[in-house]
């Protein structure tokens, strides 16, 4: 079983669908009985970083988080939920993350040049770093949905995938049982159908 | 590197996809599921829905039918149509929209594009303007194109961004249904004007059309059509194989 974490965030819809679509068991849910009795998680999220930040510590799903993390279990944060895994954030003032993975959110803007604009919306590819189970099947080339301003600055033994936009930026993120997305793999079509299995299996 | 955007739009009225030639006559197609998991299937990189149904009744249709196209594709949907208030946004991002899309609800009132985006985030809030000449200067019309505004389209459109909209789908009436090209001055005189994407609609009739859209308004992010892609007359995949051999980037299936 897979638990989606539902702290207000986002549209858990697609997740949900994606999944069904793949045979895998996944529940949307808020109850820290459920994420703890869970065997993967994953953490949604769109819009901005403070305000699902604050979201995630006033429901105390933060400190479950961090200990379901921190005993090994497989957790997957997507778009603004792998941002949360990181320490800190940039956007509209500083915020702190969940601190799972060192490196911070920075945004493109005085990045990139002005031919690119921002957000980022649409198909990219992927060059894959590190050989994280969560790619397996997949090529370096592929194409995923991205929708972002803002991305992750960390080292790149963190970074499992990184994609051009004006600058090399980190696609997606990996330290031992963490993962992370920047792009939506449920919005991926069938390549992203394929990264949410493997992550139902690593 | 990021992939321009093919985008078929799906005019929805009780269900049923529809498509209109220059806004008036109104003939039935196909259903909205097996439309969009084709699309899906065959290329498109993302399918907008606009909810054409007048009717409370027609809209719960709508919204039936969307769940069940967002249960089944799993590329980015967006939805307009009827998208006045924030009971709106909520109501189809609950049916599995990712972007909703704003038109004649942003000109009654310019606040919902910055409370939507507050609330649902930038990337969610796409203003869709439909744009005509009118005594040579671009003028925005609402209700689907019937009523004119007054208002100038470059500066409204400048102003929906700075109010959080995250994206601009710029349509244009005077290409719309003519099937000669998409309005490449208009296009892009609101790329110049603005730095979210820029998706261009009205006019495409061939595959031609899209070149020439990519290579001469470089700064445009996606080509939406309907009636092309429905009847058949541009294959989505080989529409993009054309564009690849002109050096414009896409993604391939």
């Amino acid at each position: 079983m897979i638990a989606i974490i539902d702290y207000g965030v986002g549209n858990l819809f697609s997740l949900k669908s994606s999944f069904a679509a793949i045979g895998v068991e996944a529940l949307v849910t808020d109850n820290p009985d459920e994420i703890r009795a869970a065997q993967r998680l994953i953490l949604p999220g769109v819009g901005a970083f403070g305000d699902a930040a604050d979201k995630l510590k006033k429901s105390g799903l933060d400190i479950v988080l961090k200990e379901e993390a921190a005993k090994g279990k497989p957790l997957m944060g997507i778009c603004l939920g792998m941002q949360l895994l990181f320490e800190k954030s940039y956007e509209f003032g500083e915020y702190e993350g969940l601190g799972l993975i060192p490196g911070e959110i920075v945004p493109f803007e005085g990045k990139i040049s002005k031919e690119y604009r921002i957000p980022q919306i649409g198909w990219n590819s992927l060059n894959l770093k590190n050989n994280s189970p969560i790619y397996k099947g997949l090529k370096n080339g592929d194409y995923v949905y991205f929708v972002h301003s803002f991305y992750a600055e960390c080292e790149d033994k963190y970074k499992s995938a990184v994609s051009e936009y004006g600058i090399e930026f980190t696609a997606s993120v990996m330290k031992d049982n963490i993962f992370g997305c920047q792009f939506h793999p449920e919005k991926s079509g069938e390549i992203g159908l394929k990264i949410l299995k493997n992550f139902s299996e690593v | 590197m990021l992939t321009k955007r093919i985008i078929p739009c799906l005019d929805v009225k009780d269900g049923r996809v529809v498509k209109g030639v220059n806004f008036k006559s109104l003939s039935d197609i196909s259903s909205p599921v097996s439309l969009g998991k084709f699309y899906s299937e065959n290329g498109a990189d993302e399918l907008v829905f606009y909810d054409i149904t007048a009717s409370a009744e027609g809209r719960k249709l709508f919204s039936d039918i969307l769940k069940e196209v967002a249960s089944n594709i799993f590329i980015p949907l967006t939805v307009g149509g009827g998208i006045n208030t924030l009971d709106d946004f909520d109501r189809v991002l609950k049916c599995g929209a990712d972007k909703v899309s704003v038109n004649s609800g942003a000109i009654k009132n310019p606040d919902i594009l910055e409370k939507a985006a507050k609330l649902y985030g930038s990337q969610c809030v796409v203003l869709s303007v439909d744009i005509k000449r009118v005594n040579g200067v671009f003028t925005v019309f609402s209700r689907g194109g019937r009523d004119n505004t007054g208002i100038e389209a470059i500066e409204w459109i400048k102003r929906g961004v700075s109010l959080g909209a995250g994206e601009i789908v710029v349509n244009s009436i005077d290409t719309d249904g003519v099937k000669k090209g998409f309005d490449l001055e208009l296009l892009s005189r609101v790329c110049d004007a603005v730095n979210v994407p820029v998706i261009a609609s009205g006019g495409a009739g061939s595959v031609d059309d899209f070149t020439k859209l990519f290579k001469e308004v470089p700064k445009i992010s996606a080509g939406l059509a309907a009636s092309v892609f429905h009847f058949g007359e541009i294959e989505i995949p080989e529409l993009k194989k054309e564009l690849k051999r002109n050096d414009i980037e896409v993604r391939l299936v």
